[in-house]
This record gives structure tokens, sequence and C-alpha cells, in this order.
């Protein structure tokens, strides 16, 4: 099971920031994501977090080949995807597919829920031949928890759950190897989340599905991710497993980001210390030199401006940091500690 | 039938005490397609310097229910068909409008969830601040404009000077909320209900925006009554939450009663299905089904559907809001079970 089904390396996305309508110039890049590398292993769900604007759905969009990206690699076994076209990007496709976040808008309103489902059929029909796919989409319907004789309804007669159900059907149709989730579950409501967390989980154990899972909520990525990466501003801040990111996490950001977010328990409300982030992320049009924390960094030096700190594993930890003073902080309170 | 907060009642037996109550609320809105009852019977106060957690999924009436209070409910098709809303024991739903006006702002004030779309993108937040002391206050131009520029300082913007000619969009989505907030408390108000405040917000956002409110509210000594849906921000911040479920409060208790032991099975099944980053648990125990058509609410407990311990009686009485203990209060048969299990 340590077979890399997908290798991303070096991956760098810049949107240019134009003016003028005749005569355009390209007067800046929006550095969504800038120098990414991680590895996918088969059977894995990497959780992705950061919060708005870290580039965390472009990512995804340059996965699911949606973008080209501006430098590096994305291998699907071995194979650069951003290369392929024609029949062989077709074939790829079938491999990665896409759930996601707005269950209300990704899916289009004038067809039925068969339609919507069947409808990778008729881009693949080698998957399912014209006879059976409404059979298929039937098998679909259950298998996801919806009534399969609700085929013919329209998007609007479901819940927002029922609906992120059916664009979960339509992802698996293809039964792909890979399935990019990005924020799956942040429109639903808490009893509607869990329900679809635990199909999410059912279905990867049924069929040994990878998941990218991108979420901000970082209760959510540790409860279904085996590793997780930590993004901000277009770089990777720390990789790890998800017990190495959430027990022992070395980067200043990771930090922050865990000691803010609110836990469920009122007990342990004053004996939580909140690592206070001032001011807001910067703009990925000019970013700050060096690391691109360092302007709200409490420990931010000199070396923070000139040198870009590189992910990988320092001192005192046992999982890449990208930060040149990092160390471990024990952050999320356990009920034994309190 | 009558469904009273007995938790409420804490001893005093003095309703006029209260700072805002709201009693028996019931609104329904008429549409097309049927009558939907949004809320039927929503009963909870605020005093000065507590704040009141309002918790709850969509379509449970928790912000209709603030809506109403701040009158500011569309009408149609909203139509409140029942209950009080007593601001210092006068009921607000019979003032005349100019009385409520008065209210607004200086009495109670709201800030919403979405600050993009509540501040005006065609003036200046600045200019928007300044304008209630212009005309609530009728102060002079360069006075307002003084006021404003201390408002926005307050709520820790950097550079309040600077900042006060620019436009919302301007503004990035915290500092936005935090000159909504700047808005809301420039008249002082006695009570501040803040409806979703940091749902749009990152998570350090989020964590400065609760900071900022808790700090100003202890200054101020105001009442708030915080609306949401987020378990976690309801922990840290709250003294007492009311639960909603189908328009009506389905559990009310002390924050730390609540968490260590709900009295309400949907509560429990909402603590229950909320994955937690410190204890890696396996699968989540969830609640099943949906929540009610509004259109056509179950007989009953209107939770009985999806209810794990749901009994023949839950399907044929609707259980009134009873206090249990000392300072609580359940609408479920079986509450007792359910507080006093192992």
């Amino acid at each position: 099971m340590t077979e890399n089904i997908i290798e991303v390396r070096d991956l760098v996305k810049h949107y240019p920031v134009t003016r003028g309508i005749v005569f355009k110039k390209t007067i800046g890049q929006v550095k969504a994501v800038d120098g990414v590398s991680f590895e996918l292993k088969a059977g894995e769900t990497l959780g992705v977090v950061g919060e708005s604007g870290c580039g965390k759905s472009t990512l995804a969009r340059v996965l699911m080949n949606l973008e080209r990206p501006t430098s590096g690699q994305v291998l699907y076994k071995g194979q650069d995807i951003s290369k392929l076209s024609g029949g062989a990007l077709r074939r790829l496709r079938r491999q990665i597919q896409l759930v996601m976040q707005d269950p209300y808008t990704s899916l289009n309103p004038r067809m039925t829920v068969g339609d919507l489902i069947g409808e990778p059929f008729e881009i693949h029909p080698e998957v399912a031949p014209r006879g059976s796919r409404r059979g298929k989409v039937k098998e679909l319907l259950d298998l996801v928890g919806l009534n399969p004789e609700h085929i013919n309804r329209y998007p609007h007669q479901f819940s927002g759950g029922q609906r992120q159900r059916i664009g979960i059907a339509r992802a698996l149709a293809l039964r792909p190897e890979i399935i990019v989730c990005d924020e799956p579950v942040s429109a639903l409501d808490v009893s509607i989340q869990a329900q679809v967390m635990n199909l999410l989980e059912k279905l990867q154990a049924e069929f040994g599905l990878s998941y990218v899972f991108i979420a901000h909520d970082l209760s959510v990525v540790r409860h279904l991710s085996d590793r997780v990466a930590v993004m901000y501003l277009g770089k990777m801040v720390e990789i790890g497993t998800e017990d190495e990111i959430y027990e022992r996490p070395t980067h200043p950001y990771t930090q922050a980001l865990l000691s803010a977010v609110p836990v469920p328990d009122p007990t342990l409300r004053d004996n939580k210390a909140i690592i206070r982030l001032t001011g807001d992320v910067p703009s990925p049009v000019s970013p700050p030199s060096g690391c691109r924390f360092r302007t709200r960094c409490w420990k931010a030096q000199d070396v923070c401006a000139q040198e870009v700190p590189l992910l990988q594993i320092r001192r005192g930890s046992d999982h890449p940091s990208a930060c040149h003073f990092a160390e471990r902080r024990e952050i999320v309170p356990t009920h034994e500690a309190a | 039938m009558s469904e009273q907060s007995a938790a409420g009642a804490d001893g005093s037996g003095r309703p006029s005490g209260r700072l805002l109550e709201v009693d028996d609320l019931r609104v329904e809105f008429r549409t097309r397609d049927g009558v939907a009852k949004v809320i039927n019977g929503v009963t909870y106060h605020v005093d000065a310097g507590e704040t009141l957690a309002v918790l709850g999924e969509s379509g449970s009436g928790k912000s209709v229910t603030a809506q109403t209070i701040m009158g500011i409910l569309d009408t149609p098709p909203g139509f409140v068909t029942g209950g009080q809303v007593r601001f210092h024991g006068k009921d607000m739903l019979k003032m005349s409008s100019e009385q409520r006006r008065r209210i607004r702002g200086e009495g109670i004030a709201m800030i919403f969830q979405d600050s993009l779309s509540a501040l005006n993108p065609v003036f200046t937040v600045g200019f928007q601040i300044a304008e209630q002391f212009r005309i609530r206050r009728g102060m002079s131009r360069s006075d307002a404009k003084k006021r404003a520029v201390e408002m926005l300082d307050q709520v820790k913007i950097p550079n309040a000077k600077g900042r006060y000619s620019n436009y919302p969009h301007q503004f990035s989505g915290g500092m936005r909320q935090r000159a909504m907030i700047a808005m809301s408390l420039a008249l002082d108000p006695e009570v501040l209900i803040a409806d979703e405040p940091t749902t749009a917000l990152d998570v350090t956002v989020q964590a400065q925006i609760m900071d900022l409110l808790g700090e100003l509210q202890r200054e101020r000594q105001m009442g708030m009554i915080l609306i949401t849906h987020d378990l976690g921000v309801v922990a840290d911040v709250a003294d007492r939450i009311a639960v909603m479920y189908a328009g009506r409060i389905v559990e009310e208790a002390d924050v730390y009663d609540l968490y260590a032991k709900p009295a309400h099975p949907y509560t429990l099944g909402l603590l229950n299905s909320i994955p937690r980053m410190d204890e890696k648990g396996q699968e989540l125990r969830t609640i099943k089904g949906l929540p009610p058509n509004l259109m056509n609410i179950p007989p009953g407990c209107p939770f009985n559907p999806r209810c794990p311990m749901a009994q023949p009686v839950c399907r044929e009485k609707v259980p009134p809001l009873l206090q249990i203990g000392s300072a609580r209060a359940s609408a479920c048969h079986f509450a007792e079970e359910l507080v006093n299990r192992d």
C-alpha cells in the first residue's frame, strides 16, 4: 500500500493580473500555488488545510487538470498529467474525480438526478453500456444512501446533505482511484456533515479510494485524514501524519491555527492557550520576502526575511516543516490534561 | 399550550426585571406553497452582561427569532402570530414603528453574518458609522467623524483615521466584521444580537473577532445573544445556551451542564456528531434523517422521527419545556432519564 499514486513536484500556478482592455499589460502575478511538492499513496487520505486564499482550491483545480500548472509536474503513476491531451487525458480523467463544495451550484438544476449521475457514462461509454446505465445509477444512489426510486427527481427536491450525496455518487460513477474533495462538508449542518463524513469513510473502505481532502475545518480534516498538509499563501508549511501535525506541530502557523480552533468543551475554556495572530493574510500578488508567514509570526528574525525556509525535516522533529525555528509545542488540549 | 421557560424563572418571579425577554413567540411564513410554522413558542431571555447562545441548525428558527426581536422580519411573508418580545418589560411588538426605531441601535443592535452585504457598498465605512452620530445624536459632521474614528479605533482597526474613508470592498473579511461591530456599538446598545458573526471567517480571524466581542461586552456590560451553529465557539464564550429545533427551544441550560450532560436527545446527538480535534474517534455517531419540513411538522415531539429514544408517547404529545433540577430545562418526555443515566 506504499505505492505513490500521485506525485506533485514543485508545482507552481500563477495567474496574471492585467491592466487595460485593448493593450493588455501584465502588471503582476497572483501566486496562488508557489512551489508545492507532495505525494499521495494508494488508499490513503491526504488532508490539505489552510485559510482562505492559501491556494488549496487552486491545488485541487490543477490536480484535476482543470488548470495547467505554470511550472512543475503532477505525476499520476509516473505520468505527467499536464502533458496529456485527447484520448489519453480522457482516460486519465476517469481515474481522478472531484466532489465540490457547494451542492447548490454544482448540480445542474435542469437535469434529473438520473441524468446527473449518468452523465459520466456518456463521456466514458466503455464503463457502462447504454442499456445498463439506469441500473448503474440506481446502484450508485443506493450506495450513497439515497432512495433509488428518486432517480427522476430534480436537485431542488433534495436537501443540502442529499445533494452532496448526489455529487459523491456522480464522482463515484466511473469507479475512480482518486477523489479530490474540495470542502465537501463545509456547507452542511453539523448533523448532516457527520453523515456525509461517515459515507466518505465507508466508500473509501469499500473501493480502496485515495482522497485528497481539502478543508478549512481542522477537526474535520483530522477525523478523516491519514496525513495532513498545511498551506499558507501558496506554500506548504508543514506536512506529516495526522498525529505529527496535530500532536507535535513544529511550524508556528500550524500551532496558531490549531490553537485557534474552538474546542467544544467549556471546561477547557480557561486552560487553553490561544496563540493570537495579528492582522490578515498578506496579498498573494506581492507575498512577503523570505518566509511568507513572517509578517504575522512572533518568532520572526532577520533571517526569515532573507531566506525562504525549505520544507524539510528539522532538528528535534520527525516530519518536514518550513520554518527556520521549528520546534515542538503542545497545542491540542486532551482530556487527560484537563 | 404554554411552553414557559422554567429555567428562566430563577426564583425572582419578577418578569419585568429582565433586560430582554422573548415570551412564547410564534412566527409563520405564508408562502404560495403553504404556511411554514417557523417559530412555535420560543421563550428566552438575556440579562445585562451575560451571553446567551442560541444554537441550532439551518431552519431551526434562530435567525428569524432575532429578526423579530429587531423588528426587521420581512412581512409578508413572515407574520408574528403570538407571543411577546419585552425590552425592559415593555412589549415591543405592540410599539409604534417610531418607538421601535428608537430602540434599534440604542437599546438593541445586531451584527450580521455576511458583512459584505450588510454594509452599504457606495458609502465609506466611516460615513456609515458617523451617520448614526449625526442623525441620532445630532452631532456636527466633524464631531461625528471624530467619534466614528474613535469607534474604529476601539474595534482595533489599525490606522483608523486613514481607514475612515475606505469603502467596504477595500476591507478584508475580518476588518469588515470589525467595522460592523463598530457600527452596531456606536450608540452604546444594552443588548447586542450577533447572528453567526464569525461563520464566514477563517479560524485565526474568528478567534480575533470573538476575543474582541468578549472584551467589548465586558467593558460595556452588554447582554449578548450569540446565534450560531458552531458548538466550539459556543463552548468558549457562552454563559447559557438555548438549543433550537424546528422553531422550538428543546433545551436550555448553563454551558457547563449542557456539554457535560445534555438533557435532550437532539443536543446529545449534536455533541456526538461533531468530529473532535482532541479525540480521534472512529465512526461519528450521527443523527439519522433530516430536519422536518416546517410546513408539515410531525405530530408530537418534532424530533421524534430522528430520535433514538422515541416511544409511542413522543408521537402523540408535544413535550413542554420543563424545568429539571435547578437551572435547566428540557423539552423531552425522557429528560430525567437522560440526565440521570450512568
